[in-house]
């Protein structure tokens, strides 16, 4: 997948404002960014919904504007609101999914029977999916996207909205999926979903690219993980700091003191670093109450790589959002 | 990005090469039209202004206005002039859903998927209508069901009565792009509902349906000799009873279904393909 300064407004609105990508085949590129940065305009220009106003997009080999029917023979897409249609059973969906896209009516059966299978929906393929759960919806619309085998998936933001169970469950499939060769370029809100799935990951922000890299670089650059550390006496809180600081941990700079949340606060990149800053602590004798690491939030990242809040903070009724809603509604 | 990157992205040579035969393109109409039979079969709900609009309708036409019109006890003298009015209203109130179908089709995502699918994307549309069509019959038979029983007698030869039939369903099935395109380009399915009522409570009453147009001012009377409602109940009429002109209110009527499709389709079908 290649795309060149790729630009789509709305309006006055600069949804997506000169965009590229390059996206290996069988590699997951996530994209990062806060609601209105463009994520769902760039997929849908990227799988034929919009038609990009200035640049270029090639996508297995098809180009979006020229060879649109080509293309969408080789891209699955899964949106944010579940394409599935609601007053049918789960078999009754795949089922005509298959047949639209040419399978015989004994493939399209024994498809659908497959993919509900692989996505433990079996017990659930006679009901209409409007009684299905959210995760089992998100599944069924996976099972969707992957009916025709395609080389290309696009998933916009795949797990927005599911609790912590079933986006696990998300997770594992959409790692299946890219075992068995699949190219996936998945939008995302949240870094620890980027980190799980991607191989490479490209910031947005305001229809721009503002970051790229690997995933472990971009971390590198944010500072990984933060470790919280809860003292038993909230009053140690800056001798803590004091003492991570005379350590002079390899790589450990900036432990700061959260007096409101009563934490001691230590960025960290790697496992023997938490280790090493725990231990630290135990000789010098100090009681610990609880200890956490946390991955920086989509705000951490925008502050560390840009030195700006997201735009969605900064403005929340930015009228990028605005054009987002539309769009996506 | 660096100037590395910019080389011209690869293409594969050759045209769009993803053009669909007509036989494919039958299939996934059959596929989108089971696809709309399966939602009825799930919610038979949905058949209900199908199912019991003629019923209630003729019902209370028939019983209210029935004896003012032609006389006491003499009600089944109303229901030959009703009832093939009623066939061209039956099929405007049917045609009237199919608008609020397809916009609340696109407030989900499902219609997002047909649209990345290798369809094409009239099919989408041309499923709704095969279907709606469907629906209109069963209202019709239904309507001339109770018609029967209520004393309808078809005196002109039954091709004429079938031909009543064909030219009420070809008059909805066009009337279902107007629906079409307002349910594309209203926000909501509660702005097509009450559009589609704007336009169907003058073009229903203004006309021959429900009474003879004689005693109507003139202006009123020129209004319904144009309406194709009218039109179509007229032919109807003549149709089933074996007598009065036919040719004349049959044209008319063809000639609105032709405009109506000619000018309504094209302007649905690229609405349907800009959709963002």
């Amino acid at each position: 997948m290649e795309v060149r300064g790729l630009v789509k407004h709305f309006g006055d609105v600069r949804a997506v404002d000169g965009v590229d990508l390059d996206v290996k085949e069988g590699t997951v590129l996530g994209v990062l960014g806060p609601n209105g940065a463009g994520k769902t305009t760039l997929v849908r220009c990227l799988s034929t919904l919009l038609v990009p106003d200035a640049g270029s997009a090639v996508v297995a080999g098809f180009d979006v504007v020229r060879q649109p029917r080509a293309l969408r023979r080789t891209i699955g897409l899964t949106g944010q609101y579940a394409s599935v249609d609601e007053k049918l059973s789960g078999w009754e969906n795949l089922y005509m999914i298959g047949r639209l896209l040419d399978l015989s009516r004994k493939d399209a059966r024994g498809r659908a029977d497959e993919m509900l299978e692989r996505f433990s929906l079996t017990e659930a393929a006679k009901r209409p999916a409007a009684k299905y759960s959210g995760g089992m919806r998100r599944r069924l619309d996976l099972a969707a996207s992957m009916i025709g085998r395609p080389a290309v998936l696009y998933l916009d933001e795949p797990t927005t909205g599911l609790d912590p169970r079933t986006r696990n469950e998300v997770w594992e499939e959409v790692q299946r999926m890219v075992r068995e060769g699949a190219t996936v370029l998945l939008t995302t809100q949240y870094m620890e979903e980027a980190e799980q799935l991607a191989n490479e990951l490209t910031v947005i922000d305001r229809g721009r690219v503002i970051a790229e890299g690997r995933v472990d670089e971009l971390k590198a650059k944010v500072g990984g993980r933060t470790l919280q550390i809860r003292p038993s006496e909230p009053g140690e809180l800056d001798r803590m700091v004091g003492a991570i600081a005379q350590a002079g941990l390899d790589g450990i700079a900036g432990a700061t003191a959260d007096h409101d949340g009563g934490v001691v606060n230590v960025p960290i990149i790697s496992d023997e670093q938490l280790t090493a800053v725990v231990s630290v602590l135990g000789q010098r004798g100090f009681s610990l109450a609880g200890i956490s690491t946390h991955l920086p939030s989509l705000d951490e990242v925008f502050l560390a790589i840009t030195g700006q809040k997201t735009s969605e903070a900064a403005a929340s009724e930015d009228a990028s959002d605005q054009q987002y809603a539309e769009v996506s509604a | 990005m660096s100037a590395a990157t910019l080389t011209a992205p690869r293409v594969k040579p050759g045209a769009d090469e993803g053009r669909i035969g007509i036989r494919a393109n039958l299939r996934h109409i059959g596929a989108l039209v089971r696809r709309n039979a399966m939602q009825i079969k799930h919610d038979p709900e949905s058949m209900f202004d199908a199912l019991l609009m003629p019923i209630i309708f003729i019902l209370l036409f028939v019983y209210v206005f029935g004896g003012a019109m032609f006389g006491p006890g003499n009600q089944q003298k109303y229901v030959q002039y009703l009832v093939p009015g009623m066939m061209a209203m039956m099929g405007m109130n049917i045609a009237m859903a199919v608008g609020t179908g397809v916009n609340e089709d696109f407030r989900k995502g499902v219609m997002d998927r047909f649209r990345t699918m290798p369809i094409a994307r009239s099919s989408v549309l041309i499923a709704k209508i095969v279907v709606e069509v469907g629906r209109m019959l069963i209202a019709t038979a239904i309507l001339l069901g109770m018609g029967f029983l209520l004393g309808l007698k078809i005196e002109g030869g039954i091709p004429a009565f079938l031909g009543a039939i064909v030219l009420s369903t070809v008059f909805g099935a066009a009337l279902m792009w107007i629906f079409i395109l307002l349910g594309l380009t209203l926000k909501t399915p509660q702005a097509v509902q009450g559009m589609a009522m704007l336009v169907l409570m003058p073009l229903q009453f203004g006309s021959s349906i429900f009474a003879p147009t004689k005693t109507m001012p003139g202006w009123l009377e020129g209004f319904t000799s144009i309406n194709p409602l009218s039109n179509l109940a007229d032919a109807a009429r003549a149709l089933i009873k074996g007598q009065g002109a036919v040719a004349h209110p049959t044209l008319i009527t063809l000639a609105w279904a032709v405009a109506i499709t000619a000018i309504t389709m094209p302007l649905a079908v690229r609405k349907f393909r800009n959709k963002t």
